[in-house]
């Protein structure tokens, strides 16, 4: 067999690396497109601020946006302190060592868990033992769980990047840890804090094996924490699963998907905008 | 206390785990004039400088033996307050390192770190120190912008201004202008010979020229050894030991 020209083979390893990345590119977009064509139709004002009929087969999406919201902000408001507050101290005031590798794959082992299996955990602690029941504060703190190793490992990737030597020039200055952490590293990592967020808020709102178990499935606008809600990513499953109302399912998905690219694409322009200010 | 040798070690020995980074170097250095500390790479002359402000307190496994007085306190005193000993001797390191802030908040960041907020006060120390490295007419209507928008020579200067906005007493410069072109390394040099009058400058080089050209006197390292320190006129010109004269004749780094 003849040796084939290294040129050759780069402008066939080209092409092959091309074609990949337009498989990739054409499935995310088909996917999004079709689920937005057969979904736009169905969507007008009454059907995003409308009460839904006949379990949902008429009307609107209403409460299940409201409690997509509240799952959204629970889980975020539990798990950035506590994600942040982590990686902070993984990063910044924990040499690496015997105990960040046990924290770290205690972590990991975290993300691994199937949500399924986290929402049969919420159900035991959050909705039995604590006497939370079905709600959305039981939905949102089991959630906040599953996006916790996610926001830990983000926030630490972006904290790290920060360049040593402005924590160096902090030090010298005279200041104390603390004062680095919120004066210099925060502020230079948090363009990668954020985008680590912003991806999990698209984890929250589309969430719908655990909040099943936890958050319930109510047909009624949630009051409080306390009532029990049905998400929209929840509201479209059963659509299909139990009364066959399929364009309803897709408007309901639809809107989620709308939904969350319309934050990706707000939460990059801020960023951009943030960054073009600071470098 | 010895006011006239505001930086000095005693037998200082430093380890890096099992490495000896430096080896019982004793050195006092004068007040108000510039020192200049050359050597060859991984000599030990950073890691001296660093020292003085318990830089390589950050440096997991560093030891230290042996003295450090700063301004005739030993700064490995159980009392001793860091923040006080940074505040006294401030540093300049090798890359210009403004904070991605504005250039206000860079100069300010000082300041509010030892607890000043009120607004007049912080406006008149960034002037000052703005002024102190001749950046305040270039920069005084664009405060707020980004730091990082600006050269490198003014991104040095800007540093040295954070550094004074916090009136130190004692500089240390790690490289200050290894970074430089050679027309910003000789404005930071006249810069250096004015901030003398106010301060001791203990600069760190790898350019013997620089040290030649600004300093009072000068310490030659080599292997974590103190090997020579005197007047630089008499180090460059005749060196005692043998190793000093085969390195500023060019045999080694």
């Amino acid at each position: 067999m003849t040796r084939v020209h290294p040129k050759t083979k780069e402008f066939i390893a080209k092409m092959a690396l091309r074609g990949i990345a337009a498989v990739v590119i054409l499935t995310l977009v088909s996917i999004v497109g079709y689920v937005i064509v057969k979904g736009v139709a169905v969507i007008d004002l009454k059907f995003l601020f409308g009460q839904p009929r006949s379990m949902g087969r008429e009307g609107g999406v209403f409460p299940f946006i409201v409690s997509s919201i509240y799952i959204t902000v629970i889980s975020l408001a539990v798990s950035i302190p506590l994600g942040l507050g982590s990686a902070i101290y993984l990063t910044e005031y924990r040499a690496e060592g015997w105990a960040t590798k046990v924290i770290r794959f205690g972590i990991d082992c975290l993300a691994g868990i199937p949500s399924i299996v986290l929402g049969l955990f919420g159900f035991s602690f959050f909705v039995k033992f604590l006497h939370l029941s079905w709600s959305l504060l039981s939905g949102g703190l089991t959630v906040s769980l599953m996006i916790l190793p996610f926001i830990i490992r983000s926030s630490e990737e972006a904290i790290r990047a920060v360049p040593q030597s402005y924590r160096e020039v902090a030090f010298a200055a005279g200041g104390t840890k603390w004062q680095s952490v919120t004066r210099v590293v925060l502020p230079c990592a948090l363009p990668g804090v954020m985008t680590g967020i912003i991806l999990a808020i698209g984890k929250c709102v589309g969430e719908t094996a655990s909040v099943i178990f936890t958050a319930g499935t109510s047909l009624r606008t949630p009051q409080s924490v306390f009532d029990s809600g049905r998400t929209l990513a929840i509201h479209f499953y059963l659509l299909v699963r139990e009364t066959g109302a399929s364009d309803m399912a897709y408007g309901s998905a639809a809107t989620l998907l709308i939904a969350i690219l319309s934050v990706n694409f707000t939460a990059y322009y801020l960023m951009r905008r943030f960054l073009r200010r600071v470098s | 206390m010895d006011k006239s040798y505001p930086l000095q070690t005693r037998n200082l020995n430093l380890y890096y785990r099992k490495f000896h980074a430096l080896k019982d170097v004793t050195m006092s250095v004068e007040a108000r004039t510039i020192t200049a500390i050359i050597g060859p790479s991984g000599c030990g002359k950073s890691t001296l400088v660093r020292c003085f402000n318990r830089m390589n307190d950050t440096i997991l496994g560093a030891r230290v033996e042996g003295r450090i007085l700063v301004e005739g306190r030993d700064i490995y005193a159980p009392d001793t307050d860091l923040t006080q000993l940074r505040k006294t001797a401030g540093m300049v390191f090798q890359h210009p390192t403004p904070f991605p802030l504005s250039i206000f908040d860079n100069v300010a960041y000082g300041p509010r770190v030892h607890g000043e907020s009120r607004p007049e006060e912080l406006n008149g120390i960034v002037e000052q120190s703005l002024q102190s490295v001749h950046l305040w007419d270039e920069l005084k209507d664009r405060l707020h912008e980004p730091a990082l928008d600006l050269s490198p020579e003014q991104q040095q200067r800007l540093c040295i201004a954070r550094l004074a906005a916090v009136r130190p007493r004692i500089i240390l410069m790690d490289e200050p202008c290894s970074a430089l072109d050679p027309i910003a390394t000789s404005h930071i040099e006249e810069l250096m010979e004015e901030l003398v009058r106010d301060y001791t400058i203990l600069i760190v080089t790898h350019n013997m020229a620089q040290a030649a050209r600004v300093s009072k006197n000068t310490a030659f390292m080599l292997l974590g050894e103190l090997v020579e320190y005197g007047e630089t006129a008499r180090i460059f010109q005749a060196p005692k030991d043998n190793r000093t004269k085969e390195y500023i004749g060019g045999r080694y780094g």
